[in-house]
């Protein structure tokens, strides 16, 4: 280790604590997900992962997280817009309760969603209706998953709005360009990385929520069966290796999207601080 | 300028009014941009609070009071606040001498000792519950061990409050390692220079400059580790009074269709959640606090 050896004492100390809980706390119950797999056998890891059944509730999963990330890039940035640009009564409240699903236990939140939205909820009783089901259907993780998503596009996008200086915006306008231009071709391009690293923040958490999904999805085989909840089923039924056969998929995915995750953070740092 | 001031004095607000800046939309833009945006706010984010609330009084203040006192909700929520009262000081020791080793030093490999420690952020709850399972399981790498001394890990407290430290692990590093990374070395390296030993430094000179991000990372923290669900869903074993924590205990219930005491300990469970907001929402309002963050982003 090439540290910089200042004056500052502790070094070795911290570090050494650091890399010893990590290693103790995350690493060590993460390779024992990957030594179990290495354990399985190529054969029998693909029979596991190819099984019609688990690759629907695959489908369903990424299918559903990447639907709500992307509904949730949309409003987020609106969110974020509305409350960085205008002011209008109740803007502090609806600024603190953005990060509600930060701090709501995903279980209360998925029993919350499900009353709303149960055939006799409150919302629920007007969907049917008009013939919409929500609860218990594909539909309605997708509902669960677009309340988990929705801080993390604000959060991200909120500061790099209120540092773009108006300069930009003034300087396009005085060269003729009309509002919804200056938003296409300044505004957008500076906000993008921003929506992008939150679009991605809310679909890693997407894709691996268990508590606010499976009260109201029902949990039907091949319908809204969702992976987390494919894995507890396994363990249930005392089939380790089948458990972590599908864990391991989730795992690389999750591998993959942190390195995206931070090279998009990267981008989104250059285009936000540097560029001007 | 002249023509300016030659205005009557009465005339300025009203042209300033009827001429809209180039930077922003015209009115009628704004408030449907505004209706949407808190369309979506009430649907998704204060319809559900309210909801947890209002069915959780449904049958009166009687039922409502009775499912908090019961037992196994006493139970639950003592269990409920001694793994959040030992994953928060654990996670706040790593996460100061983490941030302490990579602000205050340049070493090789920090850019992936960070994406590690995000690790937990990425994971799914039920992998880490997984994890867990596959090492202090009967079968798993210490499973053997562990019987043999009649250690109980899985099904039991210890199993709870692994997970929920994995899940919370990040909090803190990830609020100070910037905080303290904007802040730079010269204060401290000052410190030393004249003499402080490197304990006092850091007591005297970088806690008192970062103690509202410490702060704020524990709020986070607490918040989700009395909140967690999958992870300690696959190690807890569902032992009624004394494996379950609250969040366990909230689905119990409802799976026995007591919607109304279910709702009422989620409604605990929410409270914490907003007083978590309105702390929250209170150091951010710092203005210290705020300027500091503001300068770790650039």
């Amino acid at each position: 280790m090439a540290a910089h050896t200042g004056v500052l004492p502790g070094f070795r100390l911290t570090l050494g604590y650091t890399l010893l809980y990590l290693s103790l706390i995350v690493l060590l119950p993460v390779a024992a997900v990957f030594g179990k797999t290495l354990e399985l056998g190529w054969g029998e890891f693909v029979d596991v992962v190819s099984n019609p059944r688990v690759l629907a509730a695959y489908r369903l999963s990424f299918g559903a997280a990447l639907a709500a990330a992307a509904i949730d890039a949309v409003f987020g940035l609106l969110l974020a817009w509305v409350l960085v640009r205008y002011s209008f009564p109740g803007k502090r409240l609806v600024d603190a309760l953005i990060d509600l699903p930060f701090a709501l236990p995903t279980a209360v939140a998925g029993i919350a969603l499900t009353a709303l939205y149960a055939p006799n909820g409150w919302l629920g009783g007007w969907l049917a209706a008009l013939g919409v089901k929500v609860a218990f259907t594909p539909l309605g993780i997708l509902v669960a998953l677009v309340f988990i998503g929705i801080p993390f596009v604000v959060r991200t996008v909120q500061p790099v709005l209120e540092e773009f200086e108006p300069e930009f915006e003034e300087a396009a306008a005085s060269l003729g360009a009309s509002r919804w231009q200056v938003f296409r071709h300044v505004i957008l391009p500076h906000v993008l990385p921003a929506t992008v690293t939150g679009f991605a923040l809310a679909f890693a958490r997407a894709v691996g929520e268990y508590g606010s999904v499976i009260f109201i999805a029902g949990n039907i085989p091949f319908v809204s069966e969702i992976v987390p909840l494919l894995i507890i089923g396994q363990l249930e039924q005392y089939d380790e290796a089948g458990a972590t056969a599908i864990a391991t998929v989730m795992l690389v995915i999750s591998f993959t999207l942190l390195l995206v995750i931070n090279a998009l953070q990267a981008w989104a740092a250059r285009r936000g601080g540097k560029e001007q | 300028m002249d023509a300016v001031a030659a205005l009557p004095a009465l005339e300025l607000p009203a042209r300033r009014a009827a001429v809209r800046p180039v930077t922003t939309e015209p009115v009628w833009v704004r408030r449907a941009l505004i209706a949407l945006a808190l369309a979506f706010f009430g649907l998704f984010l204060l319809l559900p609070l309210a909801a947890v609330f209002v069915e959780a009084l449904r049958k009166g203040w009687a039922v409502y009071l009775a499912a908090l006192v019961e037992p196994d909700a006493l139970a639950a929520l003592k269990l409920t606040l001694l793994a959040a009262a030992i994953a928060v000081p654990l996670n706040l020791v790593f996460g100061v001498a983490a941030a302490w080793a990579i602000a205050k030093f340049s070493f090789r490999g920090k850019a992936l000792l960070l994406t590690l420690i995000d690790l937990p952020f990425s994971v799914s709850p039920v992998v880490a519950g997984l994890g867990l399972v596959l090492l202090f399981g009967s079968s798993g790498w210490f499973g053997a061990w562990l019987a043999a001394h009649e250690v109980k890990i899985l099904f039991a407290v210890p199993g709870i409050v692994l997970a929920t430290v994995f899940v919370t692990f990040p909090f803190v590093a990830r609020e100070l390692v910037p905080l303290m990374q904007a802040q730079g070395r010269e204060e401290e390296e000052a410190a030393v220079v004249l003499g402080a030993s490197g304990w006092r430094t850091f007591w005297h000179v970088t806690l008192p400059n970062v103690k509202w991000g410490l702060l704020y990372g524990v709020i986070l923290t607490n918040a989700r580790a009395m909140g967690e669900f999958g992870a300690v869903s696959v190690v807890s074993g569902h032992i009624r009074g004394q494996t379950t924590t609250l969040p366990l205990h909230v689905e119990i219930l409802y799976n026995e269709y007591q919607f109304s005491a279910a709702f009422a300990v989620a409604s605990l469970l929410a409270l914490l959640a907003l007083v978590t907001l309105v702390v929250k929402h209170a150091i951010e309002r710092r203005g210290d606090f705020a300027a500091l963050r503001r300068g770790s982003r650039t």
